[in-house]
């Protein structure tokens, strides 16, 4: 059965997925609708450094990060200058990571979706008296409903499934940063196979279902060329 | 009578638009000319979806665009009705919300119940409303397109094209639509085509542009039948007339219409006297003959003088004359001008072997 | 003539081949986080000596269990502890016979600012550290061993909240020298060079305050033929490989 420590690893890795989703959403949108629409020859820099966690191993970045995010890096300086102490070792560093690590699954279905509202079906709505926002809110919106579904299914499973990152900049610490994905390696290490298994059939069990849901309710799945 | 003057420059890679214009304030102007002529970027340009770098554009006392101020009302802002050249109705509304999406936005004016109706009924949708674009024909979807626009009660109505993605039947269903609504609204309309038979049945002003310049603009008898310009030598030439039914000859099923002081037989029209008629005369159906002919069962011969003549390669020559104070295209052989030693200042006879009514 | 020539070759280079496969093999190792330095300074001394070489494998002594119970093709362990190997031998995945210690390790509290660890480790009680770093005590013995000296000395309530867990001894080393964690524990052997803290500050903790580090190595199923394997845990109880454990700050079983 799962322990009190598996359940809460799942309690923890459920808030960093939400709350990684929301964020990933909210800069995703603009970023997708900025790389689908602009001319700007900035655009494949963007593209590529948005992409980058596709290619690039977790180790990589969770290395980067935790030179980062530590008192001598970059980011450690700010943040220890704004009060905020380093952000290793926190749930908001976490969540930091999981928005890095994530932003292409997001991203890169939203851009598809946006690319695939004609630029005459913005300019229309422009002549029918609505702002930019209300184009955006009342025509782009809707049109890409499936590419936001996609984008914060395939963004939430993602950070659920993240592994390397965490285990480089988490620290491991109970109801901070032991996500499930680690929790069950350190089973696994710790020679513990049962709840590795219980915890493991539900990382299973869940990806699946999610899955099952983009590949049928959804009739637009994510392309895995896109995405990889 | 006031006229909207429309100034822009722009340059983009390999093209520049530069107009200087003043457009009338009432009837049809079609902008006309080949593509990447520019009129679909000085249209774009009038609408505020592209902006040019020097521009001017002014209607019913309310600037849009003075690029000397650094003043620019955003599209959304500007009271216009626009068509683009493909339906493009949002997929995720049905007719009626797509009619509303925009009367729901609009501050400038209230449409009542009354005028919704008038606007379905002269586009003839009414039976559509509840559909979703996926389930219109072409005609439908460019109908329910331009209610759409016009429901707005735009100050100008833009149009782009809005017969070009259509093929030949959904436009014989369209046209008429638009004469009606040519007859039916006060406001100005700026058409864009590439199209001389939509040229000859709905302008009241002609622009003619190529490489984004004006080449020729003015009222569409003048400016259409004008020699100089390049649809001139067009196998499909034609001249437009205007003219008001005079009388109807039932027993041999003819109509007489007068233009000026002449006057032509065309098949029945049922209308009645005093309408005002629109007459396309094809540049090949024109003939020219020095004397007046005697016998002849052509019905339409017409005193006329000689202007102007232009050779092409293939052996052919357009011809401009004058008829009366009207203008009229005739193509005929190099070698009939020879020998018939057509020159400028000739009087001749023209023969008219058919013509067709533009309502 | 030409054929003549060229069968000689062949013979002489099959020879060539042939003589090499007898007289050096290859190992697999899988060797504790906490032995990297010493491990490769001796599988260097190693292959000069016998020929043979040791190809190196680093990580926790439990993934590294975890993975030969699985099928995992080591041939040697050089574990952190001694349970991992008897765990393996009752499981009958190791030689019988062939478990030893190799090493005791020693514990070092330790920081990557020089200073900031005094000589008696007074700091742990004293100091307002946010992160104290160590292994994660389920997975690794000098995890367990910090935790029983923190145990000890009555710290464990205070540092507890503090704690980041590494997955194993050298990630908990990257923790603190990143300065992400201001102090640790972690092994002597890490930061040892000549005989003294190489760098940053750091306490080693007298052995007798924690559990004894017992570091066992025991030749597994999969090598029980490959004379390379046979060699090498000979030559870890050699002098030239004693010196070297020796060196890191290890000591010697007795």
């Amino acid at each position: 059965m799962l322990s009190p420590a598996d359940l809460d690893t799942l309690w923890l890795t459920f808030k960093v997925a939400s709350l990684s989703t929301f964020l990933l959403l909210l800069i995703g949108t603009p970023v997708a609708w900025w790389l689908a629409r602009t001319q700007s020859p900035a655009k494949g820099f963007i593209n590529a450094l948005v992409s980058l966690p596709l290619v690039l191993p977790p180790t990589v970045l969770g290395f980067y990060l935790l030179i980062l995010m530590g008192p001598n890096g970059a980011l450690g300086k700010i943040t220890n200058t704004l009060g905020l102490g380093t952000l290793s070792f926190t749930f908001a560093g976490l969540v930091i990571a999981s928005v890095l690590y994530s932003l292409p699954f997001v991203v890169q279905p939203l851009q598809t979706a946006f690319n695939g509202i004609a630029q005459q079906t913005i300019e229309a709505a422009a002549t029918l008296r609505a702002s930019p926002l209300n184009t955006f809110l009342s025509v782009v919106l809707p049109l890409s409903k499936s590419g936001f579904l996609t984008a914060g299914i395939l963004g939430f499973t993602h950070t659920v499934g993240e592994f390397g990152v965490v285990l480089m900049i988490g620290g491991n610490i109970p109801d901070k940063t032991r996500v499930v994905s680690v929790q069950i390696y350190n089973h696994v290490e710790a020679l513990e196979y049962t709840q590795a298994h219980w915890l493991a059939g539900c990382l299973l069990a869940f990806s699946f279902s999610v899955l099952l849901v983009l590949y049928t309710v959804l009739k637009t799945p994510p392309q895995v060329q896109q995405l990889k | 009578m006031p006229t909207l003057p429309a100034r822009f420059k722009l340059a983009f890679e390999n093209f520049a638009l530069d107009v200087d214009l003043q457009l009338p304030s009432t009837g049809v102007t079609v902008l006309f000319g080949p593509s990447g002529s520019g009129k679909t970027t000085l249209l774009r340009c009038i609408a505020g979806l592209e902006k040019a770098p020097v521009g001017y554009f002014e209607i019913k006392g309310q600037c849009w665009q003075d690029s000397t101020k650094k003043h620019f009302i955003p599209t959304h802002q500007r009271n216009l009705g626009y068509v683009f050249q493909e339906a493009n109705l949002f997929p995720h509304l049905s007719v009626m919300g797509n009619l509303q999406f925009g009367v729901k936005r609009q501050t400038y004016s209230t449409v009542n119940s009354s005028d919704f109706q008038e606007i379905i009924d002269l586009l003839g949708i009414e039976h559509l409303l509840n559909r979703k674009p996926d389930r219109l024909s072409g005609g439908e979807k460019q109908r329910v397109v331009i209610a759409r626009a016009i429901l707005l009660k735009p100050d100008l109505l833009l149009m782009d094209e809005p017969l070009a993605a259509l093929d030949q039947q959904r436009k014989q269903e369209i046209l008429p639509f638009l004469i009606r609504l040519h007859q039916h609204l006060s406001i100005p309309v700026i058409y864009v085509t590439h199209s001389q038979a939509e040229v000859a049945q709905l302008a009241d002003t002609l622009v003619v542009m190529q490489a984004g310049k004006v080449v020729a603009h003015g009222n569409l008898t003048d400016t259409f039948n004008r020699i100089d310009l390049p649809f001139a030598q067009d196998k499909g030439a034609s001249s437009v007339w205007q003219g008001t039914l005079s009388s109807h000859e039932t027993n041999y099923h003819l109509s007489c219409v007068a233009i000026n002081d002449n006057a032509l037989s065309l098949p029945l029209i049922t209308a009645p006297i005093g309408t005002n008629l629109r007459i396309q005369i094809y540049a090949r159906d024109v003939s020219i003959t020095l004397a007046a002919p005697a016998a002849t069962s052509i019905l339409n011969i017409l005193p006329a003088v000689v202007k102007e003549i232009k050779a092409d390669n293939k052996g052919q020559c357009t011809v401009f004359l004058k008829v009366g104070q009207q203008t009229l295209l005739a193509h005929i052989t190099q070698k009939s001008a020879q020998l018939l030693n057509l020159r400028p200042e000739l009087a001749v006879y023209v023969q008219i072997k058919g013509t067709s009514l533009l309502g | 003539m030409t054929l003549k020539i060229s069968r000689l070759a062949l013979i002489a280079f099959g020879l060539l081949i042939n003589s090499s496969r007898v007289t050096a093999d290859s190992t697999l190792v899988a060797v504790a986080s906490n032995f990297t330095k010493p491990m490769t300074e001796i599988a260097e001394s190693f292959e000069k000596a016998t020929g043979h070489s040791a190809k190196l494998s680093f990580g926790s002594t439990g993934k590294f269990v975890s993975q030969i119970q699985n099928g995992g093709p080591f041939e040697v362990l050089l574990a952190a502890d001694e349970t991992g190997p008897a765990l393996l031998e009752k499981e009958g995945f190791v030689v019988s016979g062939t478990r030893n210690t190799y090493a005791i390790g020693k514990l070092v509290l330790w920081s990557a600012t020089p200073g900031y660890v005094d000589a008696e480790g007074k700091i742990l009680k004293t100091g307002s550290f946010k992160h104290i770093a160590l292994a994660d005590p389920k997975l690794a013995p000098y995890g367990a061993a910090a935790v029983d000296y923190l145990t000890k000395q009555g710290l464990l309530e205070k540092t507890q909240a503090l704690m980041v867990l590494g997955e194993n001894i050298s990630q908990t080393q990257q923790f603190i020298s990143t300065g992400n964690a201001e102090l640790g524990f972690i092994a002597l052997s890490q930061v040892i060079e000549n005989g003294k803290i190489a760098s940053g500050s750091g306490y080693i903790i007298p052995t007798h305050e924690y559990a004894t580090i017992r570091q066992g190595t025991a030749l597994l199923k999969n090598g029980a033929e490959n004379p390379a394997a046979i060699a090498l845990l000979a030559y870890l109880k050699s002098a030239p490989a004693l010196a070297i454990i020796e060196k890191y700050g290890y000591d010697l079983a007795k």
